[in-house]
C-alpha cells in the first residue's frame, strides 16, 4: 500500500495506479487540484498538499488513432490516445481500450479510467498502467 | 516607430538539406559555416569570432555531445569560446537568442550562430524515439503519444472547436511543397496535390505522411555583429530588430487550450512591441510547420488572422508569395526538411535571403520586414526573432 503521507510524486502516483487508485494531489491553500502530482502548486507556489482519489471518470477533450507509434507500442497498433478532462478538473491523457477507428470516439464522450497492473521486470520504470474505455 | 537594432545580420550559409550520406555533422556544419564565409570577404573568421553558438537537439544520433568545441575545432576557430543549446526543435532559435543577447550585452562584438543535426543515418523507429524525448516522458510517452500523436491532438481539436477540415491541412503542405520545388536547398524539389496529400499513409490521424516534416540532415549558420560594426562587414546588412522567447507546459495534455500555442502567442506579442511593428506590417514569415496543423494555429497565434480563420486563411491564399503575408517561402519545415537543431537559424537564413533581395525565383518583391517563428516539441518552448532590411 502506498502510505497517505507519501511525497507527491510521480512514482507514489504511478504506485496507486498499482492498486487501483487514479490519484491526485490538492492544494491545501487554493484547493487545486493537479495530476500529475507536483511538488508544487501549479496556482499558488504553496507545497502544502494532500493526496486525494478520483474518480476516474470524464470527457474526451480531444484524441488521435496512432498508426505509426514507438517501438515499445508497436504490437497494439493502431491504437488512440484521448486527453480526458476529469470530472474533478485535471486533464491526462491515456489509451483508450478497443478504439483503432476515429468514428468509435467523440470529443465530448464520456469514458472511465481502467488499471493494469505491469508484471516487474528489470526495466526502468516499473510502472503499473492506467487505460480508459467509453462509459 | 520601428526598433533600433539589437544584433545585425552580415552573412549567412546553409547546407543543402535532404539526405546527406556519409557526412557527419561535424562536416555538413563546416558546409553551412564556409557559404558565411565565403559571402563575407571583409570577416577573417580566425580574427573576428569571439563565441559560437550552436542549436543540437541530440547527441544520440552519432554518439557525440560536446557540440560548441567540436565545431570550433573542426572549423579552425578554436581557442574561442563556444555554447551548445538545446531546446528540441528550437535549439538554434534558442542560439540565435542567446547570441543576440550576447552581442547586445556589450561583451562581445562579432559571433557565428547556428544549429545541426545528422539524422537520416539512423531507422525512422531510432529518430521517433529520439525526437519523442521532447515532450513529457511519464504520461505522454508512456501512453504511446508520438509527435505526430501530439500535433494530432492540435488538430482535432482545431477541427471540433473551429472547423476546420483536413483539405485546409493539406494546403498547407501543396504551397510549401510548391515553394520548395524552387529552392534548390530544399529537400523535396516536387509540388503535390492535395489528393496526394489526403491520400497519403496515416501516421496519426488526422495526420497523414504530407501533413509531417520529414526527417532531414543539415546545418545553418549566421554571422552576427554588433550594429555599429556592420558597415565593416557588409554592404547589405539585416537588422534584428526584435528577439523573443517563451515557454508553455511541456505536457500538451494540461494546457488550457488545445488549440493554441501559448509560446508563440507570449513570444510573438514581445518581438511585435520591442521591434515597434504589427503582423500586418511582416512582409515575409518562416513559421514551426513541423505539421501542416501548426501552421494554421500559428497564422492565428501570430497574428497573421483572427483565432480560428486558420484554415480560410490557406485556403484564400493569404500565406502565398504574392498573398497578404508570404509564409514559409523556403518550402518550411514540411519541404525543405527539417533537421531539428538547424531549423531556427536556416529559417533566419531564408529571411536572411529575402530582405537581401537573393531568394531567386521564390523572391518576395520589396521585402523589408521579416519574422521567424522557431519552436521546440509540441510548443512547450519558442523563439520569435523580427528582422529588418538594412540601409
Amino acid at each position: 500500500m502506498v502510505e497517505v503521507s507519501s511525497p507527491p510524486t510521480i512514482e507514489s502516483f504511478y504506485k496507486y495506479i498499482a492498486e487501483g487508485k487514479l490519484m491526485g494531489v490538492k492544494c491545501k491553500k487554493c484547493g487545486k487540484v493537479m495530476v500529475p502530482p507536483k511538488p508544487l502548486c501549479e496556482n499558488c507556489m504553496a507545497k502544502d498538499l494532500e493526496w486525494i482519489q478520483l474518480k476516474g471518470e470524464g470527457e474526451v477533450i480531444s484524441f488521435t488513432i496512432i498508426h505509426v507509434p514507438p517501438t515499445s507500442f508497436a504490437s497494439i497498433a493502431p491504437y488512440a490516445v484521448a486527453v480526458v478532462k476529469l470530472d474533478e478538473g485535471p486533464k491526462i491523457p491515456g489509451i483508450v481500450k478497443g478504439v483503432t477507428q476515429p468514428h468509435q470516439l467523440k470529443v465530448g464522450m464520456r469514458v472511465k479510467a481502467i488499471f493494469e497492473q505491469i508484471p516487474s521486470t528489470q526495466a526502468w520504470p516499473q510502472w503499473s498502467r492506467y487505460y480508459f474505455q467509453p462509459i | 516607430m520601428v526598433g533600433k537594432p539589437l544584433a545585425t545580420i552580415v552573412s549567412a550559409g546553409l547546407s543543402k538539406f535532404g539526405r546527406r550520406e556519409g557526412l557527419y555533422w561535424r562536416e555538413l556544419f563546416i558546409e553551412a559555416a564556409t557559404e558565411a564565409f565565403d559571402r563575407c570577404p571583409n570577416l577573417d573568421p580566425r580574427k573576428d569570432i569571439k563565441a559560437i553558438f550552436v542549436g543540437h537537439m541530440g547527441e544520440s544520433y552519432e554518439h557525440q555531445g560536446h557540440t560548441a568545441p567540436t565545431i570550433t575545432d573542426w572549423l579552425g576557430l578554436t581557442p574561442v569560446q563556444g555554447f551548445r543549446l538545446e531546446s528540441a526543435c528550437a535549439s538554434s532559435g534558442a542560439a540565435l537568442r542567446c547570441a543576440v543577447m550576447a552581442i547586445a550585452s556589450g561583451l562581445v562584438d562579432v559571433v557565428l550562430v547556428g544549429g545541426v543535426e545528422k539524422m537520416t543515418h539512423r531507422s525512422t523507429a531510432e529518430v521517433t524515439e529520439f525526437l519523442a524525448m521532447a515532450s513529457d516522458f511519464p504520461f505522454e510517452q508512456w501512453n504511446g503519444l508520438t509527435f505526430p500523436g501530439l500535433y494530432a491532438l492540435m488538430a482535432t481539436a482545431h477541427m471540433h472547436k473551429y472547423g476546420t477540415r483536413e483539405e485546409q491541412l493539406a494546403m498547407v503542405a501543396v504551397k510549401n511543397h510548391k515553394n520548395a520545388a524552387i529552392n534548390p536547398k530544399a529537400q523535396f524539389q516536387r509540388a503535390i496535390t492535395i489528393e496526394e496529400v489526403l491520400k497519403s499513409r496515416v501516421i496519426a490521424w488526422p495526420l497523414k505522411l504530407y501533413d509531417c516534416s520529414p526527417i532531414t540532415d543539415g546545418a545553418s549558420c549566421a554571422i552576427l555583429v554588433r550594429p555599429e560594426l556592420a558597415k565593416k562587414f557588409t554592404d547589405t546588412p539585416v537588422h534584428i530588430i526584435a528577439s523573443a522567447g517563451a515557454t508553455d507546459k511541456i505536457g500538451v495534455y494540461e494546457r488550457e487550450d488545445l488549440t493554441t500555442l501559448l509560446s508563440a502567442r507570449v513570444a510573438s506579442q514581445e518581438a511585435y512591441r520591442m521591434a515597434g511593428v504589427e503582423p500586418k506590417d511582416i512582409d515575409v514569415a518562416e513559421v514551426h510547420d513541423c505539421f501542416t496543423i501548426a501552421e494554421i494555429i500559428l497564422y492565428e497565434d501570430l497574428g497573421f488572422c483572427p483565432k480560428g480563420y486558420g484554415g480560410k486563411f490557406i485556403e484564400e491564399g493569404q500565406p502565398e508569395v504574392g498573398g497578404k503575408i508570404p509564409v514559409n517561402t523556403s518550402g518550411g519545415l514540411k519541404a525543405k526538411g527539417h533537421p531539428v537543431g538547424a531549423t531556427g537559424v536556416a529559417q533566419l537564413y531564408e529571411v536572411y535571403l529575402q530582405l537581401t533581395n537573393q531568394a531567386g525565383p521564390r523572391q518576395v518583391s520589396g521585402a523589408e520586414i521579416g519574422l521567424t517563428h522557431n519552436m521546440g516539441g509540441s510548443g512547450a518552448s519558442a523563439f520569435v526573432h523580427i528582422y529588418k532590411r538594412g540601409d
